[in-house]
């Protein structure tokens, strides 16, 4: 299988402000906390759109512009996966109410904002980015599927691709049937270079094998409760910096990645 | 040099002219169209609509009943069409259960279940009703589950979800993850059914026509929603392959706002560029284009635009939106079938109910069928958020 370089990662959830801040959660130095997240600030976006975003919409981009920050290269050039369980619950919440009104008044805003690649279409607004873009969802799979795809289309047309898995916990009354515990952002610049790299992976894509969990308790409550935070054993990996094997599981399927040295 | 083709072994189609793939070509060249004005639940829309009949009375059942909403009920009905499950059979004997991929597009997946649920919530705590299943019916993966279960595959699945291009887009997620390696054959579909959520959303935002959609049209107000469900099973193409073959795909975004198309059609340039490019066809071996087509002004514009830059005015094209309604994000492979079928056939649909072409519009609308041999056909599909994929199709026998 191909070769494929973390180059930059984004991250954004309670405790975890961020990829740099939160290293020493990630190695294992200090136990994690689940301190308030901060306000999702997406400071891309012009003002008088951030107001009119959603919070999901916010957080995806979030972790989009921390990643590019990093890596301090064009986003216009770079093409991008979205990955995400269940999309923008909050609208949808607010639509299926909005229906069992008199008339009906969905909000046309809302409306448009309903699609699952709300995110992507800011995102490309905000940078200029007129590469192609794919949102997708895997269900609890979610991670490992946009990594998946991320992977093929970064080696298929040999370019960077920058990952985005989000998920947010839903409102009431939807929480009672979709539990998410926090919300949960990532994202990862990928490169099929082999020259620059934070971390080299190397992908696997076979039998069903059971994913990696985390030590800290905290932590892999997180990784349980949040189909984004799936791929906290891979974030761990690459914070650590030492060769290592990490199992996402991805139901009848296995995705297993190999961290080089 | 060229991509590697992938070949269509088999394909399956179910939408408002009816239930199978023969139902589609018979009204395709009878110009019978499938819209009816809305009669959709209690939805008092002023509007026409592509609704497929007989949902209503057949539930999923057994293993199946945790998936029961209208949107599963429609794949299971595309499912049983076409013999595609006795190709996936064949298939799955000869790579394996676990080597065939499912990519399936939908925009709403199965949200009606969703709006029925809320209007049943328990007065006193708020609650939505215990026999409310979300994983199985609302969340976006929930078809691609199905679909998987009911074909008996183990491979890597997922739902694409971009809106109006989502199941175009399948074919080249397809693509790539068999080019990685991920899949040996893949089964690409689209599933979106009707819903509240799309007859009211689309009524809001103005483009929903009180008449039968009229693409290109000098009148043309709006589009009408549809409903369908079409699945293909791709495989690498053989040498000498004497079947439909996806030749290249092209996708894009407009970086331009969320709901309204790039005026020029910028974005919709770059996907036809480069499926072009990826097949190494010229624009002037393109026998056919299958217009996204959804008859609203602004969309039909932009399209135009794009199209008359890339191809001029003479390469014939036409959109079939008059037909089955736009069908969301079964549109990219519903096309892509039909397609499929017009290569098979010989046949360049008109554009069903358009009357008088707009004479700002520049490129070659044809308005009535036409029975000519095609090589080489193209499908645009583009969506909310700026999302735009074009997909080539040729024969190579012919």
């Amino acid at each position: 299988m191909n070769p494929l370089a973390v180059e930059a990662v984004g991250l954004m959830a309670p405790g975890l402000a961020g990829w740099t801040t939160s290293q020493a959660v990630l190695t294992g130095q200090r136990p994690y906390v689940a301190e308030p997240m901060p306000a999702a600030m997406a400071t891309l976006l012009p003002a008088n759109e951030r107001r009119r975003v959603t919070a999901t919409i916010k957080l995806a981009l979030q972790v989009a512009q921390e990643a590019m920050a990093q890596a301090d290269i064009d986003a216009g050039a770079v093409r991008t996966v979205f990955a995400s369980s269940g999309g923008d619950s909050e609208i949808l919440d607010k639509i299926c109410v909005a229906l069992t009104q008199p008339d009906r008044p969905v909000s046309p805003t809302h409306f448009h904002q309903s699609v699952h690649n709300t995110p992507a279409g800011y995102w490309a607004i905000a940078t200029g980015c007129m590469q192609p873009s794919l949102s997708l969802s895997a269900y609890d799979d979610s991670f490992a599927a946009g990594l998946r795809e991320a992977a093929a289309l970064a080696w298929a047309d040999q370019t960077r691709v920058l990952l985005v898995a989000y998920d947010l916990p839903p409102p009431f009354p939807l929480v009672e049937r979709r539990m998410i515990v926090a919300p949960f952002a990532v994202a990862l610049l990928l490169n099929p270079a082999q020259d620059y790299r934070l971390a080299p992976l190397r992908l696997e894509s076979g039998a069903n094998q059971p994913a990696n969990r985390l030590d800290d308790a905290g932590l892999e409550q997180l990784r349980a409760g949040n189909p984004a935070a799936r791929g906290l054993p891979l974030l761990c990996a690459i914070a650590r910096r030492k060769a290592g094997r990490v199992v996402l599981s991805d139901g009848g399927v296995s995705l297993s990645v190999e961290i080089e040295p | 040099m060229a991509i590697q083709p992938l070949a269509i072994a088999a394909r399956t189609l179910t939408n408002a002219l009816g239930r199978g793939g023969a139902a589609s070509l018979g009204a395709l060249r009878r110009g019978e169209s499938g819209l009816r004005p809305c009669d959709f639940e209690d939805a008092g829309l002023p509007t026409w609509i592509g609704r497929v009949a007989g949902l209503e009375e057949e539930p999923l059942t057994g293993e199946f009943a945790p998936f029961d909403c209208r949107n599963n009920r429609l794949a299971r009905l595309g499912l049983e069409q076409d013999g595609f499950g006795a190709a996936v059979r064949v298939a799955r004997d000869r790579y394996g259960p676990d080597r065939i991929g499912v990519f399936v597009g939908t925009s709403t997946s199965g949200i009606g279940a969703t709006e029925h649920a809320y209007r049943q919530r328990d007065p006193i705590t708020g609650s939505l009703p215990a026999t409310f299943d979300y994983p199985h019916t609302h969340n976006v993966f929930s078809v691609a589950d199905f679909t998987r279960r009911w074909l008996g595959l183990t491979g890597v699945a997922m739902a694409i979800s971009t809106a109006c291009s989502s199941s175009a887009k399948a074919f080249a997620s397809a693509w790539r993850q068999m080019r990685a390696g991920f899949c040996d054959a893949a089964v690409v579909g689209g599933v979106d059914s009707l819903c509240l959520t799309t007859l009211y959303g689309f009524n809001a935002l103005g483009l929903a026509s009180t008449q039968p959609c009229r693409p290109w049209d000098v009148e043309r107000d709006g589009l009408n929603v549809g409903e369908a469900a079409g699945f293909v099973l791709l495989e690498w193409a053989e040498p000498g392959d004497d079947r439909v073959l996806l030749l290249g795909y092209g996708e894009s975004s407009d970086a331009y706002h969320m709901t309204a198309a790039h005026p020029e059609g910028a974005g919709a340039t770059l996907a036809m560029q480069q499926a072009l490019a990826r097949a190494e066809v010229l624009p002037e071996q393109v026998d056919y284009i299958n217009l996204h087509g959804t008859a609203t002004p602004l969309n039909d514009a932009a399209e135009d635009r794009a199209v008359a830059r890339v191809f001029g005015p003479d390469t014939p094209c036409s959109s079939t939106k008059g037909w089955t309604g736009h069908t969301l994000g079964a549109a990219g492979v519903t096309e892509a079938v039909f397609v499929a079928l017009c290569l098979e056939h010989g046949l360049i649909p008109g554009t069903l109910n358009t009357r008088q072409r707009d004479p700002k519009l520049d490129a070659g609308v044809v308005l009535e069928n036409r029975e000519h041999p095609l090589r080489t056909a193209l499908s645009n599909s583009f969506g909310f958020g700026g999302t735009n994929c074009s997909l080539l199709f040729g024969r190579r026998d012919i």
